[in-house]
């Protein structure tokens, strides 16, 4: 007698196999899609993949842990290639040295506004205390995230859907604001998106241009690792100030 | 392509060493790039084999976040919860970040360039 579907089902899914080629189909899916509208920033790849993912894990019963014993293969690159960053950072070192002043400044003033109004207005409209920790290194690449809302007592799987949803907003509203406030460089438009959007941001920043993706690097990587020093310390204080 | 990622991951694990070692408050890969980029400078640049990986790396950046976004179904309760806070905070928070540094930058680094272009 032939297996039912369903149990072929419930045997893969206990293989790390299944996990990681859904992961893979879905983001190849939702890319060819991306490719197909030109790039469009609405049919951002993550936000596609992750819908679909999520509609197939709800549909067929699969719990989360199950799927990310797969999908960990994935999730583990992330070291690695932040790492990698380096390389699109060396690649704009001239122009970077003569604006490291601006660069700096901008920096400490866009970091500060991404944490500080994400914790302020969370905390004034109610979210819970969690919440709001989980909420504050939401600009951040995801493996600094993770780590920085766990010293600060929010929920690092719970930064990490909010980092995911920082990102695919920046990346798809990025270019609007850039039209209404007529910033036209394409070092300054990288630069922003990826302080506020993190890798989401540099993905689509070197989707559009070169030096875009490069500078968005930069600012990731200077994000990070400002907000991983800054915020530990600043928390504390803001906490206290907050009803 | 396997050099590459040898050399990547080399640089990642002595970013976690110190880490650890260090008790420092930033991740291990954060290191790990900011030691890889100092050696680019010495070196003068990155070889084509650790060139192509990287490049191949961060085209599909974005699919590594996919895993862990996908954890979005564990918060389906606190997000029906909390969904205005949340919502509002993120799309506010992300709109005037980018608005802040964009303009921030470019203002800065126009005033820069034309102190420059100044004899």
């Amino acid at each position: 007698m032939r297996p039912a579907l369903g149990e072929i089902w419930v045997y893969l899914a206990t293989t790390p196999l299944l996990g990681l080629t859904l992961t893979l189909l879905a983001y190849q899916g939702a890319f060819w899609v991306y490719r197909r509208a030109n790039h469009h920033p609405l049919l951002n790849p993550v936000m596609v993949a992750v819908t679909v993912l999520v509609l197939v894990l709800t549909l067929t019963g699969t719990p989360y842990q199950t799927y990310f014993d797969g999908a960990q293969f994935v999730h583990f690159l992330l070291g690695p290639a932040t790492v990698a960053l380096a390389i699109p950072l060396y690649a704009q070192w001239e122009r970077l040295k003569g604006m490291l002043l601006p660069l700096l400044v901008s920096l400490a003033a866009g970091s500060l506004t991404a944490a500080l109004s994400a914790v302020g207005i969370a905390a004034l409209l109610g979210a819970s205390r969690e919440s709001v920790m989980s909420m504050a290194p939401k600009s951040v690449t995801m493996p600094i995230a993770m780590g920085v809302a766990e010293r600060l007592g929010g929920l690092p799987s719970l930064t990490a859907v909010l980092v995911m949803s920082t990102g695919i907003l920046g990346a798809v509203c990025a270019r609007y604001i850039y039209r209404i406030l007529h910033v036209d460089d394409y070092a300054v438009r990288g630069f922003a998106v990826g302080l506020a959007s993190h890798g989401i941001g540099t993905a689509r920043a070197f989707q559009v241009n070169e030096q875009a993706g490069a500078f968005a690097a930069l600012a990731m990587g200077l994000n990070g690792l400002l907000t991983a020093l800054m915020l530990p310390w600043l928390l504390p204080w803001l906490e206290s100030l907050l009803p | 392509m396997i050099g590459g990622l040898t050399l990547l991951l080399v640089f990642q694990l002595v970013g976690e060493a110190l880490v650890r070692g260090l008790s420092l408050p930033i991740p291990g890969p954060v290191i790990g790039m900011g030691l890889l980029f100092i050696a680019l400078v010495l070196r003068g640049g990155p070889n084509e084999q650790l060139r192509g990986t990287a490049t191949g790396i961060l085209q599909h950046f974005s699919l590594l976040f996919v895993p862990a976004g996908t954890g979005v179904m564990l918060h389906f309760h606190r997000l029906a919860d909390e969904w205005l806070p949340l919502t509002v905070a993120l799309v506010a928070s992300t709109l005037l970040s980018i608005a802040v540094s964009a303009l921030l930058l470019q203002a800065l680094s126009r005033h820069a360039r034309h102190r420059e272009d100044r004899p």
